[in-house]
């Protein structure tokens, strides 16, 4: 199934090529990716990457790399909504592990996986996203949530649609 | 004692609305950039006013700023390119969100500064892709006043100047904040560090000459110039001059981003600033610069002053000023599988001792902490951290060696504990006895 840029998506890509020198395309790989995912439901196919390539007139092989390097990217189907409950150090101190704990049960899945209604992607374990002063701290669809207890924590993924 | 707080990077953050360029120029932001608009500063004068100043690169190395820039070709024709590296995402690591969400217009005046002192007329801001939501549009529309103000753009104020200013935004990878790997990224590329030399100041963002500065160091630059150099070294003690902005989290009463005079004492920093260790328990340890620096017992951070020097004698360092606190409940074991795992998870993998001994120490904690370790399993621990550390391209593989060197160099009976005890932690043994 081949796919085309949205004009919406071609728009972006635009915004941001504009902001290198005009022979440095590839610089908007990044940008042009995010555009991407964020209108296909949060994750990018080959298909998408390949449109992403010819728009950019790169070798396809040059957006894969980017895609499959970078933890924001996801390349596999994910539930609609991504959270992203940081476990590193300073989190962990503050309960990180106990919020962990708690979602899994809450929603059946583990780390990394989706709710098999499509409705929530649990990230894999996620690196620190500079929050540690309002440890325990996570992520939902790039919005921070911090200084949680279980109790927000539950509101907030309850409050997913 | 009393130490006085928000000199610098944070001197907006009483005022309302911190981040609006009216509140800045209030604050007599953007004096400085009118004075080199006016032509009433040169490229010298500036370089020679940051040198003085004794700001040293707040990203981790604390390499000095003014020395940085000198590096910078001066007689060269060509585009030049200065670099920001928002890409804060050293464990500890807050602050930087901070400039950009309460005053990037002290990031953006010195870009502006450091740019014309260095000759390029052109800057990106790499800003990490898990600000997106906040820290991202507010720097944006802090660019898009300034350009409105007539204050960046081509032949501003008529001044012959050009300085455009883009944001760029990542996706994800701490590598990224290396700096040539920052430049891969900006490039479009997978973010794996280059091989130096070239350095940057001469093969730099698309092969020409570009300065890549830390967020906290580029947002300093505009009291440095306006209060003089003089005012700035003498605010820290020899080495260490200026304010740092120290992110403090963990196990403590009152965490958060203070920006406080280099050199102040950890207890001062502990006590009076933070409200003391978490719920009033003891202080086990602190890492006092972001993950990648060595860890300090309770006993030698309780002395020690926060600065360059004194950081580094008692055998840790500054690194980004992330202070993250560990009270005596804390298992020395699993918190070092966890940082070891971080390590694992974001080496690019182009050199193979960090590729593979970052999971091989990852995995040798993992079997520890499961209860499957041996007591030999601990010299191997150290000989696999000895044989990263100075053997990769960058610095990623040192930072992974040395929590390892120095949690068992100071906590060596947790672990020793733990191995001969099917995985059972010293900590919970202590809590057990205490109920």
């Amino acid at each position: 199934m081949s796919y085309a840029l949205s004009a919406q998506v071609k728009g972006e890509i635009e915004q941001w090529q504009a902001r290198f020198p005009t022979d440095r395309k590839r610089s908007a790989v990044i940008s042009a990716l995010h555009a991407v995912q964020h209108e296909n439901n949060g994750y990018v196919t080959a298909e998408h990457m390949n449109a992403v390539a010819e728009y950019l007139e790169l070798p396809a092989i040059q957006v894969y790399e980017v895609a499959t390097f970078y933890s924001m990217f996801q390349t596999k189907e994910v539930g609609r909504n991504a959270v992203a409950i940081c476990t590193n150090i300073s989190c962990m101190l503050r309960g990180a592990d106990d919020i962990v704990d708690h979602v899994e049960k809450k929603l059946g899945i583990v780390l990394g996986e989706s709710t098999a209604d499509g409705r929530i992607f649990l990230k894999k374990e996620e690196e620190c996203i500079a929050a540690c002063c309002g440890a325990p701290a996570m992520m939902v669809n790039h919005k921070y949530y911090e200084n949680l207890t279980i109790e927000q924590v539950d509101e907030i993924l309850n409050g997913l649609d | 004692m009393g130490y006085e707080q928000n000199l610098v990077c944070f001197n907006t953050l009483d005022s309302k609305e911190s981040w609006s360029l009216a509140t800045y120029e209030q604050h007599d932001g953007y004096e400085t950039w009118r004075k080199i608009l006016a032509g009433k500063l040169t490229p010298e004068q500036i370089i020679s006013e940051v040198k003085a100043s004794g700001l040293r690169g707040r990203g981790g190395a604390g390499f000095p700023t003014g020395l940085k820039w000198s590096f910078m070709p001066r007689d060269v024709a060509g585009q030049k390119y200065l670099v920001c590296n928002s890409d804060e995402s050293e464990p500890g690591t807050c602050h930087d969100r901070d400039i950009l969400r309460y005053n990037p217009h002290s990031l953006i005046e010195g870009m502006a500064i450091a740019a014309y002192a260095m000759g390029a007329t052109i800057a990106y801001n790499y800003i990490r892709g898990e600000f997106l939501d906040e820290p991202v549009p507010r720097f944006d529309a802090a660019v898009k006043e300034a350009y409105e103000a007539g204050l960046l753009g081509k032949n501003i104020q008529r001044s012959g100047i050009d300085f455009d200013l883009h944001t760029f935004v990542g996706a994800g990878a701490y590598i990224c904040g290396e700096e040539t790997a920052l430049l891969e990224s900006l490039e479009g590329k997978q973010g794996r560090p280059r091989f130096k030399p070239p350095f940057p100041a001469h093969f730099g963002l698309y092969g020409k000459p570009t300065t890549i500065n830390n967020t906290q160091s580029l947002a300093s630059v505009p009291a440095i110039m306006r209060q003089g150099a003089a005012w700035f070294a003498g605010l820290g003690p020899d080495g260490s001059g200026g304010t740092a902005l120290f992110s403090v989290s963990g196990h403590i009463e009152k965490p958060g981003n203070y920006e406080l005079p280099m050199g102040i004492a950890f207890k001062d920093l502990l006590n009076d600033i933070c409200g003391g260790v978490l719920g009033g328990r003891r202080l086990k340890a602190v890492i006092p610069g972001g993950s990648s620096c060595k860890v300090l017992p309770a006993e030698i951070i309780m002395e020690c002053t926060m600065d360059y020097n004194a950081l580094q004698e008692a055998g840790s360092s500054f690194g980004t000023g992330a202070v993250i606190v560990m009270d005596e409940t804390t298992c020395m074991v699993r918190v070092l599988r966890r940082i070891a795992r971080f390590y694992m998870a974001e080496s690019c993998g182009q050199c193979t001792p960090c590729r593979e001994g970052t999971g091989w120490l990852y995995r040798m904690l993992t079997r520890i902490v499961e209860g499957r370790g041996e007591e030999a399993d601990l010299q191997i621990l150290v000989d696999v951290a000895g044989k990263i550390e100075g053997h990769t391209i960058c610095a990623l593989g040192d930072a992974a060696a040395w929590p390892v060197q120095s949690f068992l160099d100071h906590f060596y009976d947790e672990f020793a504990y733990m191995v001969r005890n099917d995985g059972r932690s010293i900590v919970d043994v202590a809590a057990e006895a205490a109920a």
